[in-house]
């Protein structure tokens, strides 16, 4: 962990948003293709003392969950409309393709597999946490893993379960109402962790984390994906995407929860897991498409492993 | 693989009573039997093309020759019954009438898919010059290869040579293809319905029932399944019928007369001239022999069909040298007019005298007539279903583009596909479909404007007009970055004909 070299963003004004990436030197990386970069934004300035007792006060101290409440009853309104590719969960049906290329290419290069084999994650076992309707679990075993995918609203567990069954495939897929808190009690490990769009969610980021972690064999993968805790992010995924554009309903998101991608280094190298890559997801309103970059200042994804 | 045996829990969370199921050796077993349900269908495929010409064997190569494409299972559907076997044609042959123009990005796409070494085993013919003129005689353009810094502006190959190279390439492959001699008559698409009860063992008509498959019905009774529908089938498109997209286009109130013809000397030259009833195309095919493409009205063709050999070759050659006007003046390069300060970066070809073309001694095949229209389809895709080729776009020939544009959809077409699959994503889901529409829609709407928009303006005779047109093909010969535009378009290597900065 020593040899790591944490490059943390200067909080100035006006400032181009520094490209970096965490990188292992003994792992072959390749770049991962940016298509969009952003010229100007606004990088906000970074009180981590601040953001560290706003992360001890979300803590619930009776629940055994990291999960909030509103939050489940939210996504159990509209469970009906997972797989509606023009309903609530269009941008998430259109962000998908994104974020698999991002978990294709780190999890191939991490686990050494081929990366032009059409089902390249066999003998793999993931656990997509926060599955939903299983947008992200079913194509995960199209490529050949071994998933479970788990979700705390029993609705989506259910929507999940009967879109699967209708392509072989996908009908392998395991399906638990659960917590992740749940399956560490039980035991359980996965060679990759998958929490995608899911810890903004959460009341306890760090407690989820540490689950996520405990969820992981040793040298195994977490990928986390989700919404930068920035002006600019407010700007689009808040204010642009749930009032003016309708594309999630209003209150989808609270600008609160969101985590900086130095918080979510943060807590998770405290939870024995060292972020070695990190990517932005760009929407092109032209081309109506969301396309890999450098940029994230708004939606990120993460991938590390399991210290040993 | 390991699987993790979980017991049956009873958890209250919070007022929530969540039930876990026990997964485990229900999994494992429907697992096994999903397995076996699958090796007994037999009927089941990945992708049905649905027409096994040369943009359906294309996309099947195309498919064939890709890392993450190759292990799908291809199901064609054609009553041809050349396709089943493997083909030889004898070098003697002569040439067929039906040849089509191949530009450049064709041929890389062939030599991509491993096809062209095949071509090149028969007849076929570069090209690497074109003089286009018309019966004012106000003006000529010729291209020229080296204009653009290329070896070839195209070549010319036989129809059933493109096929049979393309059936060549597939066969040498361990690519799962099953060709069904038939042909469609029905197919059957149902949304999917979350209403339907999980069976345990799903047969591939439980799974058409769930919306997962298309069924195919096929004239001699057989049906299959499968999860993309491709329509390859042509411009009276059954795939496009059935799938209920509606087309936009109008006939041109021409038709093609098209036959075989030889000279006393090789022809490495295509040559266009535009007369008052349509364009007349002589375009080199090898061994002293040329291809002609004569558009003129119904009538005409037909009397052009009935008419004896003899008579027929003189009224080509009329056509093709003094008759309905006289030949364009060359403009040496040593006088001077307007043009003379674009020339500083002159092409090759903006020096080249106005020739004229070889002499056409005789009829080396049958005449065909063909009636000619064109046709958009007007949405590409649905769920499940896509169209290429013919079956998406019918275009006027007179640039010899139509079957370049429906390579260009089948090679757009299956890499989407394996971007698809990259992606563990299904391959009849309109959302991964609609790329390919968003890709070739406004590539294929652009040059059937610009194709229309050329028959539109050489169909008049009207003296303003023709000053127009001719100064056109002057601009054309003397502006030396609109020919590189021109020839770059045509060739296939840019997509649009203006450098446009959006649609990338």
């Amino acid at each position: 962990m020593a040899a790591r070299h944490l490059r943390i963003l200067s909080g100035c004004n006006g400032a181009l948003l520094s490209v970096r990436f965490f990188s292992d030197s003994t792992l072959a990386q390749e770049p991962i293709a940016s298509t969009a970069i952003d010229s100007a934004s606004v990088s906000p300035s970074i009180n981590t003392a601040e953001n560290h007792s706003q992360l001890n006060n979300n803590k619930k101290h009776s629940a055994p969950s990291s999960l909030k409440h509103a939050e489940l009853a939210k996504f159990s309104a509209i469970a009906d409309t997972w797989w509606d590719a023009e309903g609530p969960y269009k941008p998430l049906h259109a962000l998908n393709p994104t974020r698999l290329a991002f978990i294709r290419s780190t999890l191939c290069r991490h686990f050494r597999k081929d990366p032009y084999s059409a089902r390249p994650f066999e003998g793999l076992n993931i656990v997509d946490v926060g599955c939903g309707g299983g947008i992200l679990s079913e194509p995960l075993a199209r490529m050949g893993a071994t998933v479970t995918g788990i979700d705390a609203v029993e609705k989506n567990i259910k929507i999940a379960r009967l879109h699967a069954d209708l392509d072989p495939e996908t009908s392998t897929i395991e399906y638990c109402c659960t917590t992740a808190e749940k399956l560490v009690e039980e035991q359980r490990k996965f060679d990759a962790v998958i929490a995608s769009e899911v810890i903004e969610h959460v009341a306890d980021p760090a407690e989820f984390c540490k689950s996520l972690s405990a969820l992981t064999v040793s040298e195994g993968a977490t990928v986390i994906s989700t919404i930068n805790r920035s002006v600019r992010a407010y700007a689009t995924a808040i204010i642009a995407a749930e009032h003016i554009l309708h594309w999630l309903p209003k209150g989808t998101h609270q600008w609160s929860s969101f985590l900086t991608p130095e918080e979510l280094v943060l807590i998770l190298q405290r939870a024995s897991i060292d972020v070695k890559e990190m990517a932005g997801f760009v929407y092109n309103p032209l081309t109506g498409r969301w396309s890999l970059s450098d940029d994230i200042s708004v939606n990120f994804i993460a991938f590390g492993t399991k210290n040993s | 693989m390991n699987r993790i045996i979980v017991g049956r829990l009873s958890v209250n969370v919070s007022g929530l009573r969540v039930l876990q199921r026990s997964f485990c050796s229900s999994v494992a077993e429907k697992e096994s039997e999903v397995k076996q349900s699958f090796t007994n269908n037999d009927d089941q495929y990945d992708v049905a093309v649905v027409g096994g010409g040369m943009v359906g064997m294309a996309l099947a190569c195309s498919l064939a020759s890709m890392p993450l494409t190759k292990h799908l299972s291809v199901a064609i559907i054609d009553s041809n019954p050349a396709l089943g076997k493997s083909n030889f044609i004898k070098k003697e042959d002569p040439p067929d009438p039906r040849v089509s123009t191949v530009t450049p990005a064709t041929i890389s796409f062939f030599k991509e898919i491993g096809a062209w070494q095949y071509v090149q085993q028969h007849r076929h013919a570069y090209f690497d010059k074109m003089q286009v003129w018309d019966y004012t005689g106000l003006g000529y353009t010729t291209y020229n290869a080296r204009d653009v810094n290329k070896e070839i502006l195209g070549c010319v190959v036989e129809n059933k040579v493109l096929h049979s190279s393309l059936l060549s390439c597939m066969q040498n492959t361990e690519f799962q293809k099953t060709i069904y001699p038939s042909r469609l008559t029905s197919m059957a698409l149902l949304p999917s319905s979350s209403s339907i009860s999980v069976d345990s063992t799903p047969s591939a008509t439980t799974l058409f029932t769930k919306g997962h498959l298309a069924k195919l019905d096929l004239s001699d009774g057989t049906s299959l399944y499968a999860k993309l529908v491709v329509g390859a089938d042509g411009g009276k498109s059954r795939v496009r019928e059935l799938a209920g997209f509606k087309t936009t286009g109008w006939s041109y109130s021409q038709n093609a007369i098209i036959c075989t013809v030889e000279h006393n000397k090789e022809n490495y030259c295509a040559w266009q001239r535009f007369l008052t009833t349509g364009p007349i195309a002589l375009l080199p095919i090898g061994d002293n022999f040329s291809n002609i493409v004569w558009t003129m009205n119904p009538k005409d063709a037909s009397d052009c069909k009935s008419m004896n050999e003899d008579d027929f070759v003189k009224i080509l050659n009329h056509a093709l040298d003094y008759g309905y006007g006289p030949h364009p003046k060359s403009i040496s390069s040593g006088s001077v007019d307007m043009f003379s300060w674009f020339r500083g970066d002159a092409t090759l070809s903006a020096k080249e005298c106005f020739e004229v073309p070889p002499r056409v001694v005789k009829l080396a095949s049958e005449r065909m007539v063909f009636p000619l229209s064109l046709k958009h389809a007007n949405n590409y895709v649905s769920k499940r279903v896509v169209l290429i080729g013919d079956a998406a776009h019918t275009v006027h020939p007179l640039a010899g583009q139509g079957v370049n544009l429906g390579f260009g959809d089948a090679s757009t077409l299956s890499r989407i596909i394996a971007e698809g699959i990259a992606v563990g994503a299904d391959i009849g889901e309109v959302s991964l479909l609609k790329k390919y529409e968003a890709e070739r829609k406004p590539a294929n709407i652009v040059m059937m404007a610009v194709l229309d928009g050329f028959q539109k303006a050489y169909s008049v005779d009207f003296g303003p007009l023709n000053i127009l047109r001719a100064a056109a093909f002057h601009g054309a010969q003397y502006i030396s970055p609109l020919k590189r535009n021109i020839i770059s378009y045509a060739s296939g290597e840019q997509r649009l004909p203006l450098p446009l900065p959006l649609f990338t």
